[in-house]
Formats: C-alpha cells, structure tokens, sequence
C-alpha cells in the first residue's frame, strides 16, 4: 500500500472542507420539506377509486412543486385505509403520531372518515376530506380540525327522490349496507320518498360483503317494486345489479355517489348499467371551471388509472392544503385555523365555501345516467329526450 | 312468503355449496381427524386456477364448451394438487403432534394462500369478474324463476356429491379409506398403503373445494381473494351440525344453514343483517343439545 504523502493528505483534507462548505451552502438555499398525508383505499374492492383520488392528490402536490415561488418542497406520505374502519383508525393513528406531518387528506369511505375524525381532533392534525359523503362527519361534533370539500348525501337523495317523483315513479325498495354509511343513505331517502307520498314497499340492509342477494332478491320480486335504490357502494352496488338482472327482477336502478365512477360500468358491463341512474354532488370533470386544466395534467402525468369520480375533490382537497401551508407556515394549529377561514377559496370544481362545521357548501347535485357506458348528465342524454326509456316508467 | 319456492331453491343452491364444502372437511377429519382451516382458501385457489383457465381457453378461442370443461378441470386439478401437498409434506410429518399443531398449521397455510393471491394475481385485491359460460336466463316455473345456470350447477353439485358418496363407498380406494378411518394400525397390517391413501384422501377432499370454488364463481359472476374465510366458517359449522365426519351429515348441516339464512330473510322483515347470526346461533343450540352432530351417532361409520 503506498504510504499517503504529506501533500496529498493536505490535498483531501481542502478537498473534503470545501465538499463540505459547498453542500452547506446548497442546504441553505434548499427549500424545507413539508409532508402531508394522503388516505384512501389503495387495495380491495373500492381501489380503483383510491387509486384515482391518489393520482389526484400526487398531482395537486407535483404541479405545486413545480412552481418556483413556493416557499416549501412539499412531500405526499400516502397510506392505504382499505376502506376499513380499523385499518383507517390504525393508520390515521400513525399520521396523527408523526409531528412532520402537518395535514392530511383522508378517506373515501364514510364508515372509516366517522371512525377516524375523532383522532384528528385529539391529535390537533387538520384534514379536508376529499370523497367520503357521511353529513355526521362534519356535523355530529364541531371539529375545528375536520373539513370536507366533497358534498354530503342530505342533497344527493334530496335531488333524487324529486327527479323520481317527476319522472311518476311511486313504488320503491330500499337496498342499503348496513353500514352507518348505508343506514344514512337509507334514512334519507327514507325521508324524502316519503315527503313526496311516494311509497317504500321494503328496506333490506345487508353487510357490505355480502355475495348471495338472493334470498332478498327474492322478497324483493315478491314486492314488485317499480325502482330498486340502492345506498353503497360500487362492489356491492355491481352485485346487487347482476344478481337482479339473473333472477329476472325487471326495475329501475337508482343509486348515488357511492356508484359513481367508471368502476361501477367496468364490474356490472355497460350492458347491464344501461339506464342506471345517479345522483352526485357536481357536475362532470369537463364543466367544472378547472376541468380543463386538471384533466390536461392528469393526461400529461400519464396516469395509467382513471382519476374516478372524486380524484377532482382529491386535487382541490390537497391544494387547498398546500396553499393554506404555504400561507401560515407548515404549523398544524395555523393550518386548522386558516382552513376554518375559507370562504370563496377559488378550486377547479368551483368557489370552496367553509361553513362553521367545515363543510363545503357549494357542490352542484347532478343528475346523471348510463348511456352506452358511460355516465351521461341527465339532461343532455337520449332518456331526458325521449329517445330511450328508462324501465318500468308509468 | 308468497315464493316459497322461489326462497327453496335458492336455499338449495346455497346448500348446495356449503354441503361441498362440509363435505371436504368430514373428509379430512373422518379419515385422519384434522380440521383442515385451510379448507376455504384451497377453495379460493381453485376458482382463480379456473378463472385463468377461462381466460387462456377464451384466449385461444376455444368454444364455450371446452372453456368450461377446462375451468372446472383446472380448479379441480389445482386444489387436489395443493391438498395433497399439504397433506405429504404438513399434515404427515406432524401427525404424532398435538392436534392444536396441525389446527394452528392449516390455518397458516390458509392465509399464506389468500394472502399470495392477494399479493401476486394481476390486480389480486380486486374481485374478480368471472366469465359467464352457462346459459343465461331462465323459465318460470307456476311463481318460481328458475335460473338456467343455477340449475345446471346445483346438479352438478349434487351429481358430485353422489360421485364422492360412490367413491367412498364403491370403490377399492374409498374401502380403504374407511379401513384407515376407522383403525390405522390395522389397516397397515393388512396391506393398506398408508402413505397413499392419505394424500389421496386429502386430494380429494380439495377436489370438492375446487367444484365449489368453481360452481360459486359461475353463478355469482364473481370471485374475490376472501371469499374462502366466511364459506369455511359455514362449511365447518354445517359439518359440525351434521356430525363431524358423517357425509351425509355434512350435506344435511349445509342444506339446513343455507335454510336457515334463508328463512330469516323471507320470513322476518327486515332481518337481513342478522342472517348469519341466525344461523350461528341455531349452531350453538344445536351443538349444545347434541354434541356429536345430528347424525354422529346413526352412522357410527365415519367417512
């Protein structure tokens, strides 16, 4: 081994010295780096449409850090819920736990959004919800941690049971989960149908993994119901239509938000969601005032996955926060409070207005139906000019 | 209760399944006295063996007909393959163990199972649609709908049954089978291959679960990773209903628990959510008033 001269020692030693200098002197003009938490079902049933609310979220977060004059390098710490309640407490918990993280987007499902907002209330950690339409989550307790930007399910069955009632439909059936979720949606719709004199022949709430409908199905036929509406979500939503259609039961299907997204289509076949009817808390992507924007960025991310029904909530949800950071500072307290504050807040779906519970107030109920797989808006499809007929119309 | 016979046939349907699957485990105990938890999961693999069956045979274009032979060929194939693995190399070399080894063992094996389709199918965690290879439809018969795809699944769930009744009691593998049920010892010594017949039970207990596998996925349109955890549940309690061990028994306890859910939901307004805790609890009563099952002690043959 050649022994180290003297002046190659000294040569190294300036060297590392000025290695060192150099990379301080970087650090100095690096931005500091901000993590905030993105929460929804990554994995099971309802993954298509934490996928596409992710996407979304990593979206909001890339295009902000693309922009120079950001105070902060932002971070997304992404983390999977399952759309399970425990699964979403544990990691809620996690997020809570961990002071770097200073907001949070979470939730997809209601079940698991009521059984976390309680954490971030305790652990001071401000969220926006981005899809999960529960109203309790923003007004069973006043949190002034917990905000939502997706609408809630009051006026989904509001709009609904009066666009039933329109079309002359009298005689339903409620099909719900049986999760609070389900139970919300069931009572809702309970009390408009009811309002309206329409008549509910029979309420069925079953657990949302339930695979054979057909002993329900069966009471159902017996009922002969003119609508079957339905209050869940896409799995159990896609199963409940196939197994109607193979035990012959001929009725409209109505559901809400909770089927809206392409993966509804996708697992029932456009055949079978002809027809189908929706009810959903904004208008389609292209006619929002940031539509255009949003849906070019997520194309030119080249996003394999579809961004679903609510990845535009995700982004506004997570823009929100971030520019709420870049304003106070990546300090939790200021955030909450800030986000307490947001009154016409411009966003790609529209004006974000905070009431005293922080929750949104501006989303648009739209009526939507499936016209050759696809979700068209009530209004301009074939049905709303006469050229199909919805089933069993009186 | 207008469709009386419309809620009888779905009972029937939905027994069918459970039978089969109380069937695996009466097999697997009768014979070698494990409880085999990994029953359900087995099932689980062999329906997405025949979903990828389907997919390859549809690939090639291949006409209905075969697809469908080669679904259920593949799911049966799968599961007797992975039953008797488990049996040679987890069930045999613990069989002088506790029998809470082999219990606990099962169960990991089951979730080792679920937990690699979930991990390494293309896109495992979603259900999966499975290909529709029946004739859809169907007729009414007087107020009852009865469904073309059903029927012929619930024959061939019973038909399947009367296969596996006949082999164990018609043919020279199924007299040995019972000779090892009933006193291993003596079996050996005259001449029965131990070592053989026991993978072989084991395969063909899986067998049943592949079927069923297969016969769930078609008349539901749908698999999903878990969908062996609940049917495992309920095919052991039916089995246990039965008579752990009893055959007949097994499909007794699977018609009954498929009754019962049924009923509830017929015949009790809004009870839909509380089926299954119906039919658990019926269970409970059951096993209380008689331990051995209904038909333990009638047929003191087991297997």
């Amino acid at each position: 081994m050649a022994t180290m001269t003297k002046r190659t020692f000294t040569a190294l030693a300036a060297s590392g010295v000025l290695q060192l200098a150099r990379g301080g002197a970087d650090q100095a003009y690096a931005k500091d780096k901000v993590k905030i938490a993105f929460v929804g079902p990554l994995t099971g049933a309802l993954s298509p449409h934490g996928i596409g609310g992710r996407n979304s979220a990593e979206l909001a977060v890339k295009l902000m850090n693309a922009d120079p004059t950001t105070k902060y390098d932002y971070e997304l710490v992404v983390l999977d819920d399952e759309c399970k309640p425990n699964v979403g407490v544990q990691v809620v918990t996690k997020i809570a736990s961990d002071r770097s993280i200073i907001a949070a987007i979470p939730h997809y499902c209601s079940a698991t959004a009521i059984a976390t907002v309680d954490i971030f209330n305790r652990f001071k950690l401000p969220m926006v919800v981005w899809a999960a339409v529960l109203p309790e989550i923003t007004y069973a307790r006043k949190y002034p941690e917990v905000h939502r930007v997706s609408g809630i399910l009051i006026g989904q069955n509001r709009v609904g049971a009066q666009f039933m009632r329109e079309r002359g439909y009298r005689k339903f059936v409620s099909f719900v989960d049986s999760t609070d979720y389900g139970k919300s949606m069931n009572k809702y719709f309970a009390q408009f149908t009811l309002e309206n004199g329409n008549e509910i022949l029979g309420t069925f709430a079953v657990p949302p993994d339930q695979q054979d409908l057909s002993a329900e199905l069966t009471k159902i036929k017996e009922l002969k119901p003119e609508v079957i509406y339905f209050g869940g979500l896409t799995p159990l939503g896609a199963r409940l239509r196939t197994q109607m259609e193979k035990l012959g039961i001929v009725a409209q299907f109505e559901g809400n938000s909770g089927i809206m997204g392409d993966a509804f289509i996708a697992a029932v076949g456009p055949e079978l969601a002809e027809g189908t009817l929706t009810f959903f808390d904004s208008p389609p992507i292209s006619r929002m005032p940031g539509g255009k924007f949003f849906t070019d960025n997520y194309a030119a991310a080249g996003y394999r996955d579809p961004p679903e029904a609510y990845g535009p909530f995700a982004y506004v949800a997570t823009r929100l926060v971030l520019e709420t950071i870049e304003k106070t500072g990546p300090d939790r307290a200021k955030v909450t409070a800030a986000l307490g504050d947001v009154k016409d807040r411009p966003s790609i779906v529209g004006p974000i207005n905070f009431d005293d519970h922080g929750q949104n107030i501006t989303p648009l109920t739209t009526k939507y139906v499936v016209q050759d797989g696809k979700w068209v808006v009530w209004e301009d499809s074939e049905y709303a000019s006469g050229k199909r007929k919805l089933k069993n119309l009186p | 209760m207008g469709m009386i016979g419309q809620h009888l046939l779905n009972g029937l349907m939905q027994g069918t399944i459970y039978g089969l699957v109380a069937m695996g485990f009466t097999i697997f105990f009768g014979v070698m006295n494990v409880i085999k938890f990994s029953h359900g999961d087995v099932l689980t693999l062999g329906a997405f063996g025949g979903l990828v069956a389907a997919w390859a045979t549809h690939a090639l274009g291949l006409p209905v007909g075969i697809q469908l032979i080669a679904v259920f060929a593949a799911a049966m194939l799968l599961s007797a393959v992975v039953g008797a693995g488990i049996s040679h190399f987890l069930i045999m070399p613990l069989r002088n163990a506790p029998p809470l080894n082999m219990l606990l063992m099962t169960m990991m094996v089951g979730t080792l199972i679920r937990e690699a389709i979930r991990l390494f199918f293309p896109n495992g965690t979603n259900p999966q649609r499975f290909p529709e290879l029946l004739p859809s439809g169907g007729f009414n018969l007087g107020n009852v709908f009865v469904r073309n795809d059903g029927l012929i699944l619930m024959v061939a769930g019973i038909a399947s049954i009367a296969v596996v009744h006949w082999i164990i009691n018609r043919t020279r593998f199924g007299l040995a089978m019972r000779a090892v049920a009933e006193d291993v010892e003596t079996a050996r010594t005259m001449g029965i291959n131990y070592a053989r017949v026991i993978p072989l039970t084991f395969a063909l207990g899986s067998i049943t679960a592949g079927f069923a596998g297969t016969i769930y996925g078609l008349y539901y349109s749908e698999i999903n990773y878990g969908m062996g955890l609940l049917l495992a549940v309920i095919g052991f309690s039916a089995a246990i209903v039965g008579g752990l061990g009893n055959i007949w028994g097994a499909i007794i306890g699977g018609y009954l628990f498929a009754g019962l859910q049924t009923f509830v939901v017929a015949a009790i307004p809004s009870m839909s959510d509380y089926k299954n805790v119906f039919a658990f609890v019926l269970v409970i009563v059951l096993i209380t008033w008689r331990p051995t099952g209904l038909l333990a002690e009638r047929g003191s043959e087991r297997v």
